[in-house]
């Protein structure tokens, strides 16, 4: 048995996002040629589209298809910036790196100020930061970006706050891993910008989306064509955005199934490593991420462990190298250097049943104890 | 595996033989541009994605780890203290014996594993004493010397399947498995100089503080930027501009740190007939206060010199047959019987 617990960082993509694309594939026409076959292609496209922004709240105009969620976030990240003369960046100190990698290239080559929100020790940003920072640099902000559920804890953020508290300033929300496992509209929260990920929902990888208010035209990021607003170039992948739309159709993801999933996992580890702790656990959480830290122990050796066991897990990030880094969101709500390189991210989804979580939890304590051996003598 | 073409048909053959193995990769520096070092190197970015592409071809599992600190801290700090204290130490065999089969097995230990497999040149053997180091079958790959100094323990932690195979089958069977490091050239200089030059990394990080250059009734010949980055023997780039009577060249053959004094002279003045080790380690069995015939070896490539060994109290003794030219302290004595080793030792005192 091999159980796959690293629905976080990809997710099988349904079947019928599969067969969507499949058909797809088969079909002759560039979206953008005026022929029969052309347009028959660009029917799927907007269809598509229109599905999207009915799951997203948005306007079928605002949706601009990109190649990655690390893509929208850059053309948002940047395109926002560029778009003012303003040269303050507020983003959350949890963000993801495809945020916090433009916002501080923008802060090395353009001028850009780059202020970072702390959060608490529950993993949840400072509104009263946020809303001090407002108040004395208002006039300076082009742009706001706090993710709307961070990739690594699961942490929900008060994003409906946080654009009441912006006021006039665009707001910018990555949503690549809360869009359809949580309850999210783009119009609701009021948001200026909005980034959405294909393979994170049951989709496929190489296509996310950039939602952006009407009437926004920010610079592009690829030029050559302006197919998509002229804010993004290059011939539509019109199989990957029809089996984007196909999955979120669908979307099989259960919420309250996963919820409960990974809750009996948490209540299993905790009886078994009673000294484990649960990362943001006193948040409001996305329902399948589980955040753990396993005192005494190092997360690559666990991973290691975990995966000859055949669970697969993950550490959080790693950097180019592979070389295990400690966390900056576990850093940032106040976990030691050290504590937080002994952190494991479960992440639950569609496919994930109880024998999984029960599997997991029987090779749990071997592991655990071979990685407080393994650290052991490390520090000797 | 450090993304050479020797670790990877280690691995394979691992694989083969029945072992269930992971691919581990050594995160040396933890800034890994720190090191980077293009191709020649063991420790940069191109070469961990060798590595796990390798393991990913062969199929087994693959893994950093990040032993930054303990390499600072076991290797890289002793390289610079060594040099410091007018000793030339040699990193790779330190690696081996803090890194490799050391934090690496202890940890694998922890973890389950049996051992630790590599793709150094060498061969063990069982016998009724333990298992035994010994020479690879290629000569001019043998790496018995650099490993010479893994205790008994360590070597029973260790499985080197390369030992039996000359260095151009490895290569071509890397090639006959698929493996793109098939042809990668083999890294030379020490893992973190990868410019090679030792002298410049050196003052780079210690300073050049200027000393005199004496000969050796102390007569100041000249002037030197920091005496650690001389070694015994060394001729060239002296700067001298005093010539001797003669003519005749000369050469460092003490350094004294805490002068900061270099003291050179002629060639015959560099001749060492026997030397002595500290820290002696026996990968076989011990080695008693009776002299013994046998081999000493003092570089990674040199020559096997005829010589006499034995224990005197807690020191190595190997006296020579045939006087050798230039033989520092610092580095690792290592004795062979026949093709085995005996053990190793740091030089200490040569005469």
């Amino acid at each position: 048995m091999s159980v796959y617990l690293d629905h976080a960082a990809t997710t099988p993509m349904f079947d019928v996002a599969i067969e969507a694309m499949n058909s797809s594939l088969r079909k002759l026409g560039n979206p953008s040629s005026l022929h029969t076959e052309g347009r028959s292609t660009r029917k799927d496209v907007e269809d598509a589209r229109e599905k999207i922004a009915k799951a997203v709240g948005c306007l079928a105009s605002e949706v601009i298809f990109t190649g990655s969620g690390t893509e929208a976030n850059n053309a948002a990240i940047k395109g926002l910036f560029w778009h003012t003369d303003k040269k303050v960046i507020l983003v959350s100190s949890i963000e993801h790196h495809a945020v916090l990698d433009p916002a501080h290239w923008l802060a090395e080559h353009e001028g850009a100020e780059l202020i970072q929100i702390p959060v608490n020790t529950d993993g949840v940003i400072d509104l009263e930061f946020l809303k001090k920072t407002i108040a004395e640099r208002g006039s300076e902000i082009a742009l706001i970006s706090v993710m709307h559920s961070n990739n690594e804890t699961g942490v929900i953020q008060p994003i409906a706050e946080i654009v009441k508290a912006a006021g006039d300033i665009p707001v910018h929300c990555d949503a690549v891993q809360s869009f359809t496992k949580v309850p999210i509209s783009f119009k609701e929260l009021g948001l200026f910008a909005m980034t959405i990920s294909g393979h994170k929902v049951g989709g496929p990888l190489g296509i996310g989306a950039l939602i952006l208010r009407r009437a926004v035209e920010i610079p592009a990021l690829l030029h050559g064509g302006g197919q998509e607003r002229d804010i993004r170039s290059g011939t539509l992948n019109a199989p990957s955005i029809v089996a984007l739309a196909a999955a979120v159709e669908a979307n099989l993801y259960d919420a309250k199934i996963v919820a409960t999933l990974r809750d009996s996992f948490e209540a299993g580890v905790m009886a078994a490593r009673p000294d484990a702790v649960i990362n943001g656990k006193n948040s409001e959480r996305l329902p399948g991420i589980s955040n753990i830290t396993f005192p005494g122990t190092q997360s690559d050796s666990l991973l290691l462990l975990m995966d000859s066991e055949k669970v697969s897990c993950s550490t959080g990030a790693a950097c180019t190298a592979g070389v295990h880094r400690p966390s900056h969101v576990l850093m940032a709500m106040g976990l030691s250097d050290v504590v937080s390189q002994s952190s494991l991210r479960f992440s639950f989804g569609s496919t994930n049943t109880q024998a999984d979580v029960d599997f997991a939890l029987s090779v749990l304590p071997t592991v655990i104890e071979r990685g407080l051996a393994a650290n052991a003598v490390g520090k000797k | 595996m450090s993304g050479g073409v020797d670790s990877a048909v280690a691995a394979a053959r691992a694989v083969e033989a029945g072992h269930e193995v992971i691919g581990v990769h050594l995160a040396l520096s933890s800034n890994p541009q720190k090191y980077r070092s293009g191709a020649r190197g063991c420790c940069t970015i191109e070469d961990s994605h060798d590595a796990r592409r390798a393991a990913d071809v062969i199929g087994i599992p693959f893994y950093i780890w990040d032993m930054a600190d303990e390499f600072h801290e076991g290797v890289v700090e002793n390289f610079m203290s060594e040099y410091k204290a007018g000793r030339t130490p040699n990193p790779c065999l330190r690696c081996n014996e803090k890194i490799k089969f050391a934090a690496v097995l202890d940890r694998a230990k922890a973890m389950g594993f049996d051992g630790v497999v590599t793709g150094h040149y060498a061969r063990t053997r069982e016998s009724d004493a333990g298992r035994t180091l010994h020479r690879a079958v290629d000569p001019l790959k043998d790496q018995s010397y650099v490993l010479a100094v893994l205790n008994r323990e360590q070597i029973n932690g260790a499985i080197f399947p390369l030992g039996d195979t000359e260095k151009v089958d490895i290569r071509k069977e890397a090639e006959a498995r698929g493996l793109a490091v098939a042809q990668k050239p083999d890294s030379h200089d020490i893992c973190f100089v990868p410019s090679g030059d030792n002298a410049g990394w050196l003052r780079d990080r210690m300073g050049s503080e200027v000393g005199p250059i004496v000969d050796q009734d102390g007569n100041k010949l000249g002037e030197h930027k920091g005496a650690y980055t001389y070694t015994i023997g060394q001729r060239k780039g002296l700067g001298l501009t005093v010539p001797t009577a003669d003519g005749s060249p000369r050469f460092v053959l003490k350094i004294e740190p805490v002068s900061n004094t270099v003291v050179v002279g002629a060639r015959e003045d560099l001749a060492v007939t026997s030397m002595r080790g500290e820290r002696p380690i026996f990968c076989g069995p011990e080695v008693g206060a009776a002299p013994m015939r046998g081999f000493v070896q003092v570089r990674a490539h040199g020559a096997a010199l005829d010589c006499t060994y034995y224990l005197d109290n807690d020191q190595f003794v190997a006296e020579l047959d045939q006087p050798l030219l230039g033989l520092a302290t610092g580095q690792a004595m290592v004795i062979y019987d026949g093709d085995r080793v005996v053990g190793s030792a740091t030089i200490c005192e040569t005469a």
